[in-house]
């Protein structure tokens, strides 16, 4: 939005140059740079006026101005989105001017669902952030720019693989099954939710944000509470996040290039027993026999010294480049940009290269009346995925092993497990035993390509003869399509069914797309006192996507097509009056249909209002300094869910079996079995309708001290009824025992702090520190429909075969440990299979689940992101980090593998981690409360320094040189690799690397 | 004047695009009626539009019983909350009447959230994983079957909709009767109830005695001739259900029927079924066709009908062949042969490295492995599927021998219509078959003297192990709880202890009682 402002100053800049014209000449010239407070960047399009007269100038690309001016001159310097300041010119003849950026600034604007509002109007939790603010060094991953920049924004993501998606909570949840992602809307589009695994997921495109380029992204705006979502309705409940992206300015056409060469390391790898550790270890173990450790086990140790994380990771080299190109072609901004990524992975094998194409265009007609907003927005995306299964093999394979093996050629000569039986035709059989993970990587061939397209049209209408009225038409297309394969060759010792090498040739694919039409009307006008800005309109959109997979090795072929669709159709509008400028009412009502409900139960009517005050315009505040600004928010909205994963809940269907659960009735003529497809009726529930989310939201806007001091508080109350939840019904009741249906109910307590001081604001230094705060409360209120106290919950997070280590219980945060309560000994030592007897049932205390207790959350209590730029003369600085106190951890990697037992295992050995010593377990404790582990962290994600040079060989060129460390530092007291982990659980995922960035940036 | 022409034609030109846009908006509206696209999903009334499609609805009914869902080998499941694998009826039968015994442990204790040793342990408690799905499982073919009785109806002209429907009848009854065995009282519902929302009723043993008897009854006439198409149940597997039935009635209602039983297995053992001359043929990759003993089996195909089912967990999951080494037999089971060079001991001992003794539970090296099913065919070479990972072996449910057994012990326990004559032949006749190549001599012939019911009992064990009788046997003989038959590890302890009767029974599971008010508890739990 900025760029808009700057678009339009422009323009009045212009005319006052034309204005002043026809002046006599002046007595002298002055010249200077106008730069910002904020990062010392020039400021093109600012206005010189001198005061008094109409003689005035504007800043050139470069923020330089000249201005002939009469004697005794003083100026006065503005600029959108700054503080005005006046200079008395004196005698001098050179002056820089540094403005001060006024985030509170009246004029400021936030965009919102359809449509846009000044900041000072805004009556629901908004925040916004612009790229000045994002996040430096992020090559693939938009998300990432976002991280720790917003109270109530926790951004998790699924690891360090290039290109991983990431977990979105506005708020945390408040839907057990449905989605809780919030909902993207990229340049006035709501994108389709993909999954980033399972059904209606395409392999490569992890998330909507990974269509974009992060290099093309202008602002992120967040709207969180339902007085500011509810005009998105059905889609809302879990927070919207509005994208826009950089578009063209009028002027002289820019170019800008840069580019980054990065390496990332892995940081840190799981302490596990080195090859003479783990040769005494199994020597100790075989005197007592334990894990079944014999002379004939020992024999199978290996002479070998190998460290298989070292082997499987790499310090990785990546580099990305952006050229972009912006101007003005008659009436028509534009915007092109062009970015090629190419990344390498850490773990050996893995990467993409991703090239993005964007084109923008906002031309006008009609003497601006009508207005096009085109933009197109592609990428192709390489990736090879490699095998991540090789993070936990190489912390489990056999440090005593070689990774390759003269004798075994026939696994490529790689070391792999034998079996001590062979089978009937005598080649040798494999055990199930760990894959060798140097083999899993040098032998799998896993790669996918796929292809974003994003392509919208808007057309804004001016009524000629009703000005006050505007009409929108957006109309787009949102489509991924995703190829790949997943080979093995038929040496790769870890592809075997039975032991029988079978190789594997796996391809997939699949296409989602989403058209949209949204038609809208803007009516704005001013009566006196009153302002009146309503918007009313229509939306249709229709979401479709189709998959398809064949599994394919030497034993079989399995195919896999899916297809399915829906659609939403939509009216809302939306009212904004404000009495005297100090007095805000926003009302939203919005009617949604879902093609997932029966038509009794479509539609869905979610209202929304919400007041503000603007304390600080009222004449008890005026006066007093200290306060600059004050306003006082509160909102009531609802919000719905229908995103279930499901598209045909409501009605009675079948399921065909798969060409793989077919059964045998009788026999063809031919001798062979008959086989059938079975039909199978599918669980329904005719009456399922929407799940409501209803929000109070009371927020508290402040400026102090002239604004050097800025912030705002939120409290929220969140609470959701109809969950819409596959659960548990009375056995019998239905197709099966889990229905999908509307059942239960949670809430949400929360309170947000954002604070922001510009500490410095000297002309040669400038500091901005910002800090905010979330604590989010979350407990569920009913879960079934019997509201049985006795109900046990619904078992979620699975660590073994049919076991879980959480739970959803009412009166319970969702997710909440649910283990066993480990008793110690004196000497604080874990006793092993002696648990707490909580029931007083007495016998056996473990297989009792009355004896299990809920004991804390993956949740954080407490999250804390603080960041700071500013600038020292030429140069700027930047860093952002993350706070999270409470976040609870169950370390799966020990609990899975860090027992006596467990080192010799189906004849194969199996590396421990060192931690074996401390609980020193003879047998797997997967339910015991030892292995939750308090999580809590410090995270530095991303420190960067950069120096700007104004001249690089020629006047028009400009450069900026930067470094930037992203995960610079990681500071907890937990044991694992990472505690920052979306469900508590630690299943050794792709770890997080540490990147240095070396980055340049020209302009010209 | 231009101005208002001006407006006028601003009017019309907009008046046209509203009428557009309102049009437009409407169409869109009835976008939202949306009928399934998937390949695999189809609208209920589009389903059974041909008698084969039907036959496909009865496929399904049958396939309830060994695999879990609609995608193989694993999802899209029928039941939910518990490992799907668990949820096949033959493994969650299987793991209930077996490892609650002598014949069958299992290594990894933490599996099922830790539950699964209160079945070794016999200290099983109602919010125990296994017993929740196969309890789950039974209301599950009881839903199904209540549907396609009900889009059968009326359809009964047909001849091969009247066997439809009537075995659709007794696969309800067979998942009813199981459930009646281990837990006593159940949910209950037939065709009269529609699926929905609502808290099904509870039935007690003896009136689900009752009507699994009425049931079986009515609908024998209407089943198929005896081995009329393989996989589908006959008339003789209709009577072989009645006597189990009736065999077992002392322990159900507390009356004898051993008369009434004797009735079913002459019927039975008319019925044309022949023994297998080859014991290890009756578990084998190619037991489909090899034999003529097996009256109703579970079909499972390594490449059409996928799960994680018992035949596939006793055939990659036991000790010993470099499975996962999950399970094992006890040295009281073993104990049971007087010889291990009998034809039907099929074991994996000391040289495959298993001891016979078991000091722990969770030690997959400790106890004999079970060689008894196998993936390979009569003529000993691996099944064509092999390397897929999943056996073309089938579960057999009834089989002549079993049958064979029961008639002695009916004759034995007082049934008319029967002679001990009889019963002597057809114990000696399961006693004589040829000698195994794997394993050994044929165990020989016995004299009437020797036929006891103790004989019988142990007799039962040496023939039918590992196919999931066990539990039901060791209750009618009153040898399962209390302490006059131990075992290790009964009751939790190595050399075994006395557990107490309310043991012969299995607890209504909590998460049920937890969503249903019209249950209770049973006494005990």
């Amino acid at each position: 939005m900025t760029k808009f402002y700057r678009t339009a100053s422009k323009y009045l800049a212009v005319f006052l140059v034309f204005a002043s014209l026809g002046l006599q000449a002046q007595e002298r010239t002055v010249t200077g740079k106008v730069t910002s407070s904020d990062d010392g960047s020039p400021i093109p399009g600012a206005n010189i006026l001198e005061i008094g007269t109409t003689n005035g100038a504007v800043t050139d690309g470069d923020g330089k101005f000249t201005l002939n001016v009469g004697a005794n001159a003083t100026l006065s310097i503005s600029f959108i989105g700054y503080k005005t300041t006046q200079i008395v010119v004196g005698t001098q003849t050179n002056i820089d001017v540094v403005l001060v950026s006024d985030v509170t600034a009246l004029q400021e604007v936030v965009v919102i669902g359809y449509g846009e509002v000044q900041k000072k109007d805004a009556t629901g939790a908004v925040l916004a952030i612009s790229n000045k603010d994002f996040n430096k060094g992020v090559l693939t991953s938009p998300q990432d720019l976002l991280v720790g920049k917003f109270a109530g924004v926790q951004i998790t993501s699924a690891g360090g693989a290039p290109g991983a998606g990431s977990t979105i909570r506005v708020r945390g949840g408040s839907s057990l099954q449905a989605s809780n992602d919030p909902l993207i809307v990229i340049d006035g589009f709501p994108v389709d939710n993909m999954p980033p695994t399972g059904a209606g997921s395409l392999a490569g495109v992890s998330n909507p944000l990974a269509a974009l380029n992060p290099n093309d992204i202008e602002t992120f705006t967040v709207l969180k509470d339902a007085s500011a979502t509810a005009i998105y309705g059905s889609r809302a409940t879990g927070g919207v996040i509005i994208v826009t992206t950089k578009k063209g300015v009028s002027g002289k056409p820019q170019f800008s290039y840069n580019a980054n060469v990065s390496v990332a390391s892995p940081i840190k790898f799981v302490d596990v027993m080195n090859a003479s550790q783990y040769r005494s270890l199994v020597n100790t173990l075989a005197q007592t026999g334990t894990s079944g450790i014999d002379a004939a086990a020992v024999a199978k140790l290996g002479t070998a010294s190998t460290d298989w994380q070292k082997e499987i990771f790499r310090d990785a080299i990546s580099h990305d480049h952006n050229l972009s190109a912006s101007g003005s072609l008659k009436n028509m901004p534009y915007r092109v940009s062009y970015g090629y990524t190419d990344q390498q992975g850490i773990l050996k094998t893995t990467g993409l290269q991703r090239h993005s194409l964007n084109i923008n265009a906002s031309p006008s007609f009609l003497n601006g009346d009508l207005k096009l907003d085109m933009s197109v927005k592609g990428s192709v995306t390489f990736n090879n995925f490699g095998e991540a299964g090789a993070v936990g093999n190489a912390v489990t394979f056999d440090p005593t092993q070689p990774i390759k093996d003269a004798t075994a050629q026939e696994y490529g000569g790689y070391f792999s497990w034998l079996n001590k039986e062979r089978n009937t035709d005598g080649t040798p059989k494999i055990l199930n035993g760990t894959a060798n993970p140097v083999a899993q990587l040098n032998q799998t061939n896993n790669q996918s390509t796929s292809n974003r397209l994003i392509a919208s049209i808007k057309a804004d209408y001016k009524l000629p003869f009703f000005p006050a009225v505007k009409l929108t038409v957006n109309a787009g297309i949102d489509r991924s399509v995703s190829d790949g394969f997943n080979r093995a060759p038929l040496t790769a010792a870890f592809a075997n069914n039975n032991g029988v090498l079978v190789g594997r040739d796996n391809t997939y694919g699949g296409r989602n797309q989403s058209e949209l039409l949204d038609i809208y009307a803007n009516y704005l006008k001013q009566f006196g006192q009153h302002k009146i800005d309503f918007t009313a309109g229509y939306g249709w959109q229709h979401f479709y996507r189709e998959a398809y997979s064949i599994n394919k090795d030497q034993s079989r072929t399995v195919s896999n097509p899916s297809k399915s669709e829906n659609y939403l159709v939509s009216f809302f509008g939306r009212l904004n009056y404000t009495f005297n400028g100090k007095y805000l009412l926003t009302a939203t009502l919005r009617n949604d249909g879902s093609s997932r409900f029966a038509p009794a139960n479509r539609w869905g009517l979610f209202p929304s209002v919400a007041l503000a005050w603007r304390m600080k315009d009222e004449s008890f505040l005026s006066k007093i300094d200290a306060i600059s600004d004050l306003k006082l928010r509160a909102g009531y909205g609802e919000t719905g869910q229908q995103d279930i994963g499901e598209y045909y809940p409501y009605l009675a269907t079948y399921q065909v079996s798969d060409a793989q659960t077919q059964y045998q009735l009788g026999y063809n003529s031919d001798g062979s079995p008959r086989f059938y497809n079975t039909q199978r009726p599918n669980p329904y529930d005719p009456n399922i309708r929407w799940e409501t989310t209803t929000t109070i939201n009371v927020g508290l806007d402040f400026g102090l001290f002239d604004d050097k001091v800025t912030g705002s508080v939120e409290v929220f109350q969140r609470d959701t009824k109809d969950l819409l939840n596959n659960v548990r019904i009375p056995n019998g009741s239905n197709f099966s025992n889990f229905l999908t249906t509307n059942v239960g109910s949670m809430e949400n307590q929360g309170v947000e702090v954002t604070l922001s001081t510009r500490a410095v604001t000297k002309k040669d230094f400038t500091l901005h520190v910002g800090a905010n705060f979330t604590a989010i409360n979350n407990k569920i209120t009913k879960l079934n429909l019997t509201n049985d106290p006795n109900f046990i919950g619904n078992f979620t997070g699975g660590v073994g075969v049919a076991t879980n280590i959480q739970n959803n219980q009412v009166g319970f945060p969702v997710r909440s440990f649910f283990p066993y309560q480990q008793v110690y000994n004196t000497a604080g030592k874990p006793i092993e299979g002696l648990f707490v007897d909580r029931s007083g049932d007495g016998g056996n205390v473990l297989g009792n689940d009355r004896n299990r207790f809920r004991y804390r959350r993956p949740e954080p209590d407490f999250l804390i992101g603080i960041n700071s730029r500013g600038n020292y003369k030429k140069f700027d600085f930047s860093l952002s980090g993350r706070l999270s106190i409470g976040n609870y951890v169950y370390n799966n990697v020990e609990s899975g593998r860090a027992f006596y037992n467990g080192v010799y295992d189906l004849g194969h050995f199996r590396n421990v981690p060192t931690s074996i010593n401390d609980a020193q377990f003879t047998t797997q404790q997967l339910l015991s409360d030892y292995y939750i582990r308090n999580g809590s962290f410090f995270r530095m994600d991303n420190m960067s320094v950069g120096y700007s040079f104004d001249r690089v060989f020629v006047d028009r060129l400009k450069a900026r040189l930067s470094l930037t460390v992203q995960n610079a530092f990681l500071v907890t007291n937990y044991k694992g690799i990472d505690p920052e982990i979306e469900n508590g659980i630690d299943n050794n995922i792709y770890p997080r690397p540490r990147t240095f960035l070396l980055g340049v940036n020209f302009t010209f | 004047m231009i101005h208002i022409s001006m407006k006028k034609q601003y009017f019309n030109r907009y008046s046209i695009g509203t009428l557009t846009l309102v049009v437009l908006m409407m169409s869109c509206v009835s976008d939202l009626d949306v009928k399934p696209i998937d390949p695999f999903v189809k609208s209920a009334d589009k389903v059974y539009t041909t008698k084969d499609l039907y036959k496909e609805g009865l496929a399904k009914l049958y396939a309830t019983f060994g695999l879990t869902g609609q995608r193989g080998p694993a999802g899209n499941q029928d039941v939910g909350g518990v490992d799907e694998g668990f949820s096949s009826f033959v493994r969650s039968l299987w793991y209930m009447q077996e490892l609650t015994t002598d014949e069958a442990v299992w290594t990894y204790g933490n599996d099922a959230n830790g539950t699964i040793f209160n079945l070794h342990f016999n200290t099983w408690l109602p919010s125990d994983g296994i017993p929740e799905a196969l309890y789950a499982r039974i209301a599950n073919v009881a839903a199904l079957s209540n549907e396609f009785i009900r889009v059968t109806a009326g359809k009964t002209d047909d001849p091969d909709f009247k066997n439809f429907q009537a075995e659709a009848r007794f696969l309800r009854a067979l998942a009813y009767f199981y459930g009646m065995d281990l837990y006593g009282r159940l949910p209950f519902l037939t065709e009269k109830d529609l699926p929905g929302s609502f808290f099904p009723p509870m039935i007690q043993r003896a009136a689900l005695f009752d009507y699994i008897e009425k049931e079986l009854k009515a609908i024998k006439p209407d089943m198929g001739a005896p081995r009329f198409e393989y996989g589908r149940a006959d008339k003789a597997a209709c009577a072989m259900l009645l006597a189990k039935l009736y065999l077992n009635a002392e322990v159900y209602i507390a009356q004898p029927k051993y008369t009434e039983a004797l009735t079913e297995l002459n019927e039975v053992i008319a019925a044309g079924y022949v023994l297998s001359p080859r014991y290890a043929n009756l578990f084998r990759a190619d037991n489909d066709k090899n034999n003529s003993e097996i009256i109703f089996a579970q079909a499972f195909d390594g490449a059409r009908s996928q799960a994680y089912s018992m035949t596939q967990v006793m055939i990659n999951g036991n000790a010993g062949n470099g499975g996962w080494a999950g399970l094992r037999t006890t040295s009281a089971f073993v104990g049971k042969f007087p010889v291990l060079t009998e034809a039907r001991a099929i074991f994996a001992t000391e040289s495959k490295g298993q001891s016979l003794e078991i000091d722990a539970v969770n030690v997959s090296t400790q106890g004999y492995g079970v060689f008894k099913f196998r993936n390979i065919t009569a003529a000993g070479v691996d099944a064509p599927n092999n390397s897929t990972g999943f056996p073309d072996t089938d579960y057999p449910m009834f089989r002549l021998a079993d049958a064979y057994l029961m008639y002695a012990e009916a004759v034995l326990r007082g049934g008319a219509g029967g002679t001990r004559a009889n019963a002597l032949s057809y114990i000696n006749a399961i006693r004589s078959r040829s000698a195994d190549v794997i394993a050994g001599n044929a165990p020989g012939v016995i004299t009437d003297s020797q036929m006891t019911l103790d004989f019988i009992l142990d007799e039962r064990a040496r023939e039918l192990y590992w196919e999931g009788h066990r539990r039901m046997d060791l209750i009618r003989f009153g040898k399962f709880t209390g302490g006059s038959y131990l075992w290790p590890w009964k009751g939790g302890i190595k050399n075994g202890t006395a557990i107490d009767d309310k043991y012969k029974i299995f607890p209504i599971p909590s998460s049920d009682l937890g969503t249903n008010p019209n249950l209770k508890q049973s006494d005990g739990y």
